[in-house]
């Protein structure tokens, strides 16, 4: 197997596991991990479309990754201090499932 | 190179983004007039885009002269001109009626985070709207998103941080479905520009794949049925500013692309069974929201379905486009309906906010009574709802009018049907609410709390937003004239 079909492998585990955690988990901690995997697929199955052609990197998938990692890294942040303020001010680690 | 026409695209950006630093930086109480005086620099900007785009056709400008596929486009065509100058209004009006509501005294730690937020969000939201590249599309609607879910928390109190946090679950959700899709597409295509992946998707297999998760992730940020359940407690529970800006413009944001996307990047895969689909999830949100907000016993939730109910209609577009005699008709009608709710939802909200300002709560049972003293709120209330329900002279009517006869004229009656029950379920919720508002008080009620007075501003806006929709409902052909600018050929 090529070193690109190993990579897309792997991606499509990671987003499976990414998911199914997204949707099983109630703790949120869990659940913004379950988002983090999910995206670390996308930016690995970016890293395996750079080698599409043999002998030769495309940079484009490169710069993406490298730009969401930025904005995953925001995106957590934001998250973590969401939850944790939640948590403070309702002492629950997950939502109730009722609302909405 | 660009033009000077070209330059106030980037500006339209930027603008916001600077403000949003030097509030940032200074601190809203040391400068209470910068966020109005960014406000004013916006909306110049985006008038002199929009300008351009009316007298010489779609325009593009490249940042640092670089050229795609390295460098950055920003490209404005009418549906976008249209789209910004919307999000201008909406902006300027927001932003004058924000100031007096946040700096009343009761809300300076909300104040000190809105405005940042807002002008940051206002720059994503232009961003979204030039942006000619699938990755920075991307980029753009995370930095909405971001900058919507603490907008959404900003009171910190526990039904909005709920609220927030189960927003930014599914919003990262959508989020990596739709960059999951555009890998696909990059993978297939080698391309990210809008246009060239739409002359290079073919309609196989994995571009299909790539549109579904792209549309699932957009259908999500959009809150269309049955991706809307985050809607309600976020739009309900943030303060009137915030809930106006995310409802008039935010979740329609998502819409907007679902149009842009289908309709320039794969109108190849838009078979009659794709536009069926799409638009039976808007003729579901239509009939669902509106019979939600029947049910609905204080205001905002009223607004915040009737917004999922709105959202519906843009995508009837979709599987009228494919009917000649139908499409271009049903083109004006979801642009221009994109432009009416927006106007017509922020200045809702913005009255209803007054309302809950004045009385401390927004039950519709506690209502009765509140006409004298409210007047001119309720009047706005009442203007707004007019053009949700689509009653002439206003901008809505005009819109679903157009959606209406495009659709009896390509002989589509399915989609009539929704749009004259919505139209009819709109005029029930509207007309429950306004009931309970001009009632008269009820002469048994205990003693009331004196309503607390308001600041004038807070007045004039949500009133000057209803009138809008009324002027764009009296005169649509300098708007219906910019659309036709860089229209996809089968709608033009």
């Amino acid at each position: 197997m090529t070193q690109a079909g190993l990579y897309t492998l792997a991606a499509s585990a990671l987003a499976g596991i990414g998911v199914y955690g997204l949707i099983v988990r109630r703790h949120l901690l869990r659940r913004i991990l379950a988002l983090n995997l999910l995206g670390n697929a996308v930016f690995l199955l970016l890293v395996a479309l750079a080698r599409r052609h043999p002998g030769y990197v495309d940079p484009v998938p490169h710069a993406m990754v490298l730009t969401g990692i930025v904005v995953a890294v925001s995106a957590t942040a934001l998250a973590l201090v969401l939850a944790r303020r939640y948590y403070a001010e309702t002492g629950l680690r997950h939502l109730p499932e009722d609302e909405g | 190179m660009a033009a000077g026409g070209a330059l106030s695209l980037p500006l339209a950006f930027l603008l916001p983004l600077l403000t949003a630093l030097v509030v940032f930086l200074l601190g809203a109480r040391r400068a209470p007039w910068l966020p109005g005086i960014g406000a004013l620099a916006t909306v110049a900007a985006v008038a002199d885009a929009v300008r351009h785009v009316a007298a010489h056709g779609p325009q593009a400008y490249h940042l640092g002269g670089w050229m795609p596929p390295l460098g950055v486009e920003l490209y404005a065509d009418g549906l976008a001109a249209l789209m910004l100058a919307m999000t201008a209004a909406v902006g300027l009006a927001v932003t004058a009626y924000a100031g007096p509501y946040l700096h009343d005294g009761h809300h300076h730690q909300e104040a000190e985070r809105f405005w940042p937020l807002w002008l940051v969000q206002w720059a994503a939201l232009n961003g979204t709207f030039l942006a000619a590249d699938l990755f920075n599309l991307y980029i753009m609607l995370e930095l909405v998103t971001l900058t919507a879910v603490p907008l959404v928390a900003i009171t910190g109190d526990r039904a909005s941080l709920g609220a927030a946090m189960r927003y930014l679950l599914l919003a990262l959700l959508a989020s990596l479905a739709y960059l999951l899709g555009v890998a696909l597409l990059y993978g297939g295509t080698g391309t990210l520009h809008l246009r060239q992946v739409g002359e290079l998707v073919g309609a196989g297999g994995p571009a299909a794949v790539a549109a579904a998760l792209i549309t699932a992730g957009l259908l999500l940020k959009g809150a269309i049925f049955p991706l809307h359940t985050w809607l309600v407690p976020a739009h309900s529970n943030a303060p009137a500013p915030a809930s106006a800006v995310l409802s008039a413009l935010v979740v329609q944001a998502g819409v907007y692309l679902v149009l842009r996307l289908w309709l320039w990047t794969f109108p190849a895969l838009l078979s009659p069974a794709v536009g069926w689909l799409l638009g039976g999830l808007g003729a579901a949100s239509v009939l669902y929201g509106s019979l939600q907000a029947l049910r609905q016993s204080r205001l905002k939730p009223v607004i915040a379905y009737s917004t999922v109910a709105q959202l519906g209609y843009p995508l009837l577009l979709l599987p009228l486009a494919a009917v000649p005699a139908a499409a271009a008709q049903a083109w004006q009608g979801a642009a221009y309906y994109i432009v009416a709710h927006g106007l017509a939802k922020a200045g809702a909200f913005l009255a209803a906010g007054n309302i809950r300002y004045s009385l401390g709560h927004d039950r519709l049972a506690g209502l009765r009574g509140i006409a004298p003293e409210l007047s001119v709120s309720v009047l706005a209330l009442g203007l707004a709802f007019v053009s949700l329900m689509g009653l002439p002279p206003t901008a809505g009517f005009l819109a679903k009018w157009q959606l209406l006869s495009g659709a009896l004229g390509g002989g589509q009656w399915p989609w009539a049907a929704v749009i004259v029950l919505g139209g009819l379920l709109a005029a029930g919720y509207g007309l429950r609410v306004l009931a309970m508002a001009l009632a008269a008080a009820p002469s048994d009620e205990p003693v009331r709390r004196p309503p607390q007075r308001l600041p004038r501003r807070m007045v004039a806006v949500p009133l000057l937003l209803a009138l809008a929709v009324y002027l764009l409902g009296v005169s649509a052909v300098p708007a219906l004239r910019l659309l036709e600018q860089g229209a996809p050929e089968a709608l033009g």
